[in-house]
């Protein structure tokens, strides 16, 4: 039992690395534009796909797909935010953002089932079946590979927004959108960027969900679900909060499957989400409302 | 109903003097146009009597009600609930589980549970909504949609009142083939007929000026006196009673319930994107709204049988609707008609005339 449950409390951390990078995407976007993104879902399921096109009809290994797939979905968030996000109007921006991006994925939801039908599919490669051996545990490859490299896009993410210019004017839009704009910050350029980086995140999410699940065009509905959670609870907007609530959610999650049940491990994982609401209404680490509006 | 079609912020700031659709021969004609409804749904299926159509009918009467439901709490607080399922899942639950532990026989009676399961649902929605509404604007509507998903992930793991994903069989009705439908058309007529006179009185009372102000500003709001909460939580679960209701009807038509029909996703959408289509905030746009899109969603699913096709029809639909539409028909429309009534005037009495 204790070797299980601290297998569990690994595991928990290892997904939850990459569960980070995919939720930090979508908390970025808020934060800079007010907007719920309710395709990162399937937009991480798009990902996947597009690394088993990629592994089946080109024999590309996924982790050198990525060098493929994360420009692709960086255009693909670029576009999106042209076409959809940037003409709406400024009263209610935040309402039809969500039934915006609700409506994207749907489409998107309905070329994958055109395309690959809702058969379930896997990526599979060396890495996926075999496991390493590390202090008496032994974890898949994939895992330790995708959590090393959510951890390192993580830090580069960092070292972009802490360090660069396009990272500043990034940070500038999300304290004060008309300040930023005021001091001559191309706001439509940075709004751009910043949907075009939450989606490149989906792309190296998608791998390795790709790769530790199996997933269908259905699979976007799980996981936008749990994204939002893991945000709420981080607090809309803040980076650094996304990361320990990914990580906290899923290890009670596997801790929940060791200790009680697999079945209710999920509904114990949107438990959290409640119960974290009870005693602080704007999440673990967000801003206090200033007003309630 | 004519302060009701007239939504507030949106009334442009050149509207002196009086409103020309509340002169008395419009309110005439507005309530004639009610009673004309009215008749024709009651008449419609002694007209159309092909089960095909009725069943079109039908639906299109529950998502009038489910609409005009969520646009009660919704689209005049301006708080976007997209977990309205939760509230019509636990209806169909309560009636499924209902009839079968009193081993009901099928039949009209069965309908008088309907009440009872949009209290049940209301109740739900008392807990439901007093965590929801803890929170701010934006996060409201991650938590209505994380609070779906635990429901749905109950109804597949609570076995013992549900049955899992093996679901629920409900009493047979009676009826034959030919005549299914209608005693369900019956039914869903007269819940959407209270949804509408719920949302109608809602929106003449002092309770729905104090929604509408909470829309607009919620801290002048409560500034003024107005008891946010306790407003913003009767009027949620006001929602999900007539929800709930619909939910019972929609349980006992399909025979059987199971998690992933009484739990659906695209339901939270499809009742928002009614009431956006027809105009947010207003009594009729959520009839609108379904009367146009419920028929049109069933056509789509017949015509294209491909699940992938229907969905992107769907999805490219609803991004048309934001796009052109974003105020709704019943808005556009009441301005529409506002505009030719005094370029009609002017054109009448003279430039000077209208000062």
């Amino acid at each position: 039992m204790g070797t299980e449950l601290a297998k569990a409390v690994v595991d928990g951390v290892l997904t939850g690395g990459v569960y980070a990078l995919m939720a930090a995407g979508l908390t970025l976007i808020f934060g800079v534009m007010e907007i719920i993104n309710i395709a990162q879902g399937i937009m991480v399921v798009l990902g996947a796909y597009l690394s088993y096109t990629l592994q089946v009809h080109a024999g590309i290994d996924p982790f050198v797909g990525l060098l493929i797939t994360i420009p692709v979905m960086f255009l693909i968030g670029v576009v999106i935010e042209w076409g959809f996000i940037r003409r709406l109007a400024s009263r209610d921006r935040t309402a039809l953002s969500i039934l915006v991006t609700f409506a994207v994925a749907i489409i998107i939801e309905g070329i994958l089932t055109q395309f690959y039908s809702a058969d379930l599919h896997t990526l599979d490669a060396w890495y996926v079946e075999r496991s390493i051996h590390v202090a008496g545990f032994y974890l898949p490859y994939i895992y330790v590979f995708g959590f090393g490299l959510a951890v390192v896009l993580l830090g580069a993410l960092y070292l972009f927004i802490y360090r660069s210019r396009t990272g500043y004017s990034i940070r500038a839009s999300m304290q004060n959108r008309t300040g930023a704009q005021l001091i001559g910050i191309d706001i439509d350029r940075v709004a751009a960027v910043t949907f075009g980086i939450g989606a490149a995140a989906t792309a190296v999410g998608g791998m390795v969900y790709g790769a530790t699940n199996t997933f269908n065009p259905d699979s976007g509905y799980d996981l936008i679900s749990r994204l939002l959670v893991i945000v709420v609870l981080g607090g809309l907007g803040s980076i650094g909060g996304a990361l320990v609530a990914a990580v906290v959610t899923l290890v009670i999650e596997d801790v929940t499957a060791v200790l009680w049940s697999p079945v209710w491990s999920s509904t114990v994982f949107f438990g959290v989400l409640v119960l974290v609401l009870l005693v602080r209404p704007s999440g673990l680490f967000g801003a206090r409302a200033v007003r309630a509006q | 109903m004519t302060v009701a079609d007239a939504p507030v912020a949106q009334q442009a700031p050149d509207d002196r003097g009086t409103d020309p659709l509340s002169a008395p021969g419009f309110r005439l004609a507005r309530r004639s146009v009610v009673v004309l409804a009215l008749l024709c749904a009651v008449g419609f299926p002694f007209v159309f009597t092909n089960p095909a159509t009725t069943s079109i009918a039908f639906f299109t009467l529950l998502y009038a009600a489910a609409a005009s439901a969520w646009n009660l709490f919704s689209g005049y607080s301006g708080y976007m609930a997209l977990g309205n399922a939760v509230f019509y899942g636990s209806g169909a639950y309560f009636m499924a589980d209902v009839t079968t532990h009193l081993n009901e026989r099928g039949g009209t009676m069965i309908f008088a549970w309907v009440p009872a399961a949009g209290l049940f649902a209301g109740l739900v929605a008392v807990p439901v909504g007093w965590l929801a509404l803890r929170t701010r604007r934006h996060t409201f509507v991650v938590v209505t949609i994380a609070i779906f998903f635990i429901f749905q992930l109950l109804a597949y793991n609570l076995q013992s009142v549900t049955h899992g994903s093996a679901g629920i069989e409900l009493p047979l009705p009676p009826w034959t083939a030919a005549t299914y439908n209608d005693p369900f058309y019956a039914a869903a007529l007269v819940v959407a007929v209270i949804a509408v006179i719920a949302s109608w009185a809602v929106r003449r009372s002092h309770f729905g000026l104090q929604l509408l102000a909470i829309r607009d500003d919620e801290d002048r709001a409560r500034g003024l006196g107005v008891r946010t909460g306790r407003v913003k939580l009767t009027a949620f679960v006001l929602s999900g009673v007539i929800t709930g209701m619909c939910g019972a009807i929609y349980a006992y038509y399909l025979g059987s319930v199971y998690p992933p029909f009484a739990f659906e996703a695209i339901f939270d959408l499809t009742v928002a994107l009614m009431a956006f289509l027809g105009g947010l905030g207003t009594v009729a746009g959520p009839v609108v709204g379904a009367l146009l899109l419920e028929p049109l969603q069933q056509y789509l699913t017949l015509q294209f049988t491909a699940a992938g096709l229907s969905l992107i029809l769907f999805g490219a639909l609803f991004l048309a609707v934001i796009g052109f539409l974003p105020q709704g028909i019943v808005p556009s429309l009441g301005q529409l008609l506002r505009r030719l009534l005094r370029w009609r005037r002017t054109a009448a009495s003279g430039p000077e005339a209208t000062r």
